[in-house]
């Protein structure tokens, strides 16, 4: 060995080799394309075919996006200016874009819609967005009066005395919580009926005669297009969140009774489709109300969507309950907390965590459900498209509004799908 | 949560005599109130529903009956799955519409898994544009309503396809597909259909008429099915005792196909082609625009639900299980079928499960493109024509409800036997 080593020349590098590029097809476009699109065979055939179907696809509606009619009275007016080339006509959501939008509603009234829906963000955003001010939750608990003034319009005593009705059962509960606590939730629960029932017709006629405030009272089948969708997709997944919750915990209560009340409840309606549960809506209510007796449409479908969306929302929520560890519930019972509080401080929070894809996903349903309406002859925008085909002026045309309505509720659903992924990356509490 | 032991430990601290206080303070006789104030509550509210009911129906002199479903239906049906006609009973009209909610419940639910667990598999690949062509196609699909896209999938087959006079002349517009055996024109799509030169008759079971032929295609593949089942336990025996496993792959293929293909020969089975004939198709098997619409509209609707639930399902698999496996020198292949898919599908079924759920309660929306299923017989047309909405609406809801529960009764067993044993 040190024979070798005395022959060799002793050799130090002093300086550094200059870096040399890498190999062409590992650097780069090209080694993203193969090692992305082109590792193998089976890969650059996918490839190919991914490639195909995308130029094939633009091929076909390409020219036809491209080539656009935005002003024309009517479909054959349309015709006259594209000239025998294909293209879309979308003069046609430029002629009826108001009515897909909102139905019938007087014209001059748009701005109440429109009010409504940014004070909708208004009420939403310090829900949805905990870094805003408390305070504001106030202007989202009164929201709902609001919005249906705005919306229906009529007297402003009926909201009110509505409103007073829950008044009525929170100052009934302070008053008897002090008593007990369980008749309190029963004076909570009895108090607001028997305003509505009994004080707030007298009051609010009272207070009509007295002082007449009001906006203009607009019907409820003058609404339609994405209005209507909106408020009963809105006040259905307002109300059946907690709804829902109610029906999870009486579905995992000891109460023997009340359990199997709400598994019935929840069983009959994951078991028909929607559009049964809409036709007794439309059909077999009269039946069930007292001769003589007959509300809104829209009311009737707003109840049905929302017992519909119900219980859904009851076995995504009773899901997010089951997946909790049993520990959390043994701490609860050891800390000294009563039911309420046990649900309210440590297993709803983990609970309702644990079910937001479940529970966002139940919304995307129930308001992509609410085309389901046109079947009982509400004009949704579906419903629209139909009355706008069957006018002379647009005889014949399908893809223009589809592709309106289409978009629409794709910008919604995917909003609110995209919103629920914050939400979650937000209330991540792991190390992962 | 009043748990067995605090309960039993009041009882053990202070025996005091029952007060009428304690409905309302003791924890023991608390739920007791509840449940008689609930209970109390809903039978106040179901006796005021039915009174209600009572009084309306005899306002309208209506009784609350079911003959109507023998009297005649006096509807046509264009799709019958069995015999019918517009001269049979109600009862019979709902049958049909029964049978085809089934079909297409069964069609749209074949189509669903076949996207969805493609789309699904694609989407996780690393060939960059796969994955994003199918995040497009689950977004897309899955935020626009299933009416919309049976509408849309209703208008493709109605205006953007060829008329059977098209398909005429030296130098037609349009012409079949598939070595001329496929015709999809705008009033249908067109598919040849198996025949058999000797057929075995019909059976007469209560009101369906089954052909017979087809009952024993059933009972062979079942039969099929089965014996391969045993040969694989077979080798499966054989390998435990002796460490080698004996080729199977031929006695399978000879087992499933050998007994069916013998029988189609036996039978005399040939393909009959659509053609065109006056001023339609004739022969082959008419699968109406109705049927088209609605399969398509929601077999890819929810199928990419059932993408994004396949793909849930193989994230959720531990990535250690992968490596377990390859550590215990399994290939890639038998470390999937092996390893990764029994817990996968653990994950995966119950969830898909409900989707098929879905697809049958969506098929209700037969409507909007004319489907006749139970909703547009029973529900629709023998309602408006006999006025007995209560009685209509009762039923079907019924038929709905027991298909599901039986679906979900699956499930239950299904989750039963895969849960993990936790001790």
């Amino acid at each position: 060995m040190s024979n070798i080593e005395s022959q060799t020349i002793a050799f130090v590098r002093d300086t550094m080799i200059p870096e040399q590029a890498p190999p062409l097809t590992e650097a780069g476009a090209i080694k993203w394309l193969r090692e992305n699109l082109f590792s193998g065979w089976f890969n650059s055939t996918l490839t190919l075919l991914s490639l195909a179907i995308i130029w094939w696809s633009l091929a076909a509606i390409g020219p036809w996006l491209v080539n656009t009619v935005w002003n024309a009275g009517s479909l054959s007016e349309c015709r006259r200016i594209l000239d025998g080339t294909g293209g879309a006509c979308f003069a046609v959501i430029n002629d009826r874009w108001h009515q897909l939008l909102f139905g019938f509603y007087p014209s001059h009234l748009y701005w109440r819609p429109v009010l409504a829906l940014v004070l909708l963000f208004v009420a939403l955003a310090p829900i949805l967005f905990t870094g805003l001010p408390r305070k504001l939750l106030v202007f989202s608990a009164l929201y709902p009066f609001i919005g249906y003034h705005l919306l229906w319009g009529g007297s402003i005593w009926l909201p009110i005395s509505a409103l007073l009705g829950f008044v009525a059962g929170g100052i009934a509960f302070i008053l008897v919580r002090k008593v007990n606590g369980l008749a309190a939730v029963f004076a909570a629960v009895l108090a607001p009926v028997f305003w509505w029932l009994f004080l707030a017709g007298p009051f609010d006629s009272a207070m009509s005669s007295v002082l007449p405030l009001g906006l203009d009272f607009v019907r409820s089948d003058r609404f339609g297009g994405f209005l209507i969708s909106l408020v009963i997709g809105v006040t259905g997944i307002s109300l059946s969140l907690p709804l829902g919750i109610l029906l999870a915990l009486g579905r995992q209560s000891d109460m023997v009774f009340v359990k199997s009340v709400c598994v019935i409840f929840i069983e009959f309606i994951r078991g028909v489709p929607l559009i049964t549960l809409l036709f007794t809506a439309s059909l077999l209510l009269n039946y069930f109300l007292p001769p003589g007796t007959s509300f809104d449409l829209i009311l009737r479908v707003i109840i049905m969507v929302t017992l519909f969306a119900a219980a859904y929302m009851a076995e995504v929520i009773r899901g997010g309950l089951a997946a909790l560890p049993k520990g959390q519930y043994e701490a609860a019972d050891a800390l000294g907390l009563d039911y309420w509080k046990a649900q309210r401080l440590i297993i709803m929070p983990q609970a309702l965590k644990i079910s937001i894809p479940g529970i966002v996903n139940t919304f995307i349903g129930l308001f992509k459900d609410t085309t389901l309406v046109v079947f009982i002859g509400l004009l949704d925008p579906i419903g629209l498209s139909n009355a706008i085909r069957a006018s002379t002026d647009w005889q014949g045309i399908y893809w223009e509004l589809f592709i309106f309505i289409g978009a629409l509720f794709f910008i919604f659903c995917f909003g609110i799908s995209r919103y629920s992924m914050y939400l979650e990356r937000k209330l991540k509490t792991d190390h992962k | 949560m009043s748990t067995s032991t605090d309960q039993r430990y009041t009882k053990v601290e202070h025996k005091k005599s029952f007060q009428l206080s304690m409905l309302l303070y003791d924890q023991r006789y608390r739920s007791i109130t509840i449940q008689v104030f609930f209970l109390f509550m809903l039978m106040l509210g179901a006796a005021w529903l039915i009174d209600n009911t009572v009084n309306n129906l005899r306002a309208l002199g209506k009784d609350f009956s079911f003959a109507f479903l023998n009297n005649p239906a006096g509807y046509d049906i264009n799709q019958r799955p069995v015999e019918y006609n517009s001269q049979m009973t109600h009862g019979r009209a709902a049958l049909v519409g029964f049978l085809n909610t089934m079909i297409l419940a069964v069609m749209a639910c074949v189509l669903a898994t076949v996207l969805g667990v493609v789309a699904g598999v694609l989407r996780l690949s690393n060939n960059w544009i796969v994955g994003r062509l199918m995040t497009v196609y689950v977004e897309v699909f899955r935020n626009i309503p299933t009416l919309l896209w049976i509408l849309i999938f209703g208008a493709i087959m109605t205006e953007a396809m060829p008329a059977p006079s098209a398909f005429r002349g030296d130098t037609p517009a349009a012409s079949m597909i598939f070595n001329e055996s496929v015709a999809i024109t705008n009033r249908g799509v067109y598919i040849p259909a198996i025949m058999f030169a000797r057929d075995l008759g019909s059976l007469q079971v209560g009101p369906v008429a089954p052909s017979i032929s087809w009952l024993l295609v059933i009972v062979i593949i079942a039969a099929g099915i089965w014996a391969n089942k045993l040969l694989i336990a077979h080798a499966t025996r054989v390998q435990n005792a002796t460490g080698v496993r004996p080729k199977t792959w031929w006695k399978s293929i000879l087992i499933l196909f050998g007994p069916i293909i013998l029988f189609f020969i036996a039978l005399g089975a040939h393909l009959d082609y659509p053609e065109l004939r006056g001023f339609n198709f004739a022969g082959g098997t008419h699968l109406r625009n109705s049927l088209i619409a609605m399969w398509l509209g929601l077999g890819i609707y929810t199928g990419a639900f059932i993408a994004e639930i396949v793909r849930a399902g193989i994230l959720a698999i531990n990535k250690g299980q992968t490596e377990a496996a390859y550590a215990l020198g399994l290939q890639p292949g038998k470390t999937m079928r092996l390893v990764i898919l029994p817990q996968a599908l653990r994950v995966i079924i119950p969830p898909l499960i409900s989707n098929y759920l879905n697809i049958t309660k969506n098929t209700s929306l037969g409507l909007a493109v004319g489907y006749m299923d139970l909703r547009s017989t029973l529900g629709g047309i023998t309602i408006n024509q006999t006025g007995r909405e209560l009685e209509g609406m009762m039923l079907m809801m019924l038929i709905y409800l027991a298909i599901s529960l039986t679906i979900s009764g699956v499930l239950n067993v299904y989750n039963s036997r895969v849960k993990l044993k936790e001790r």
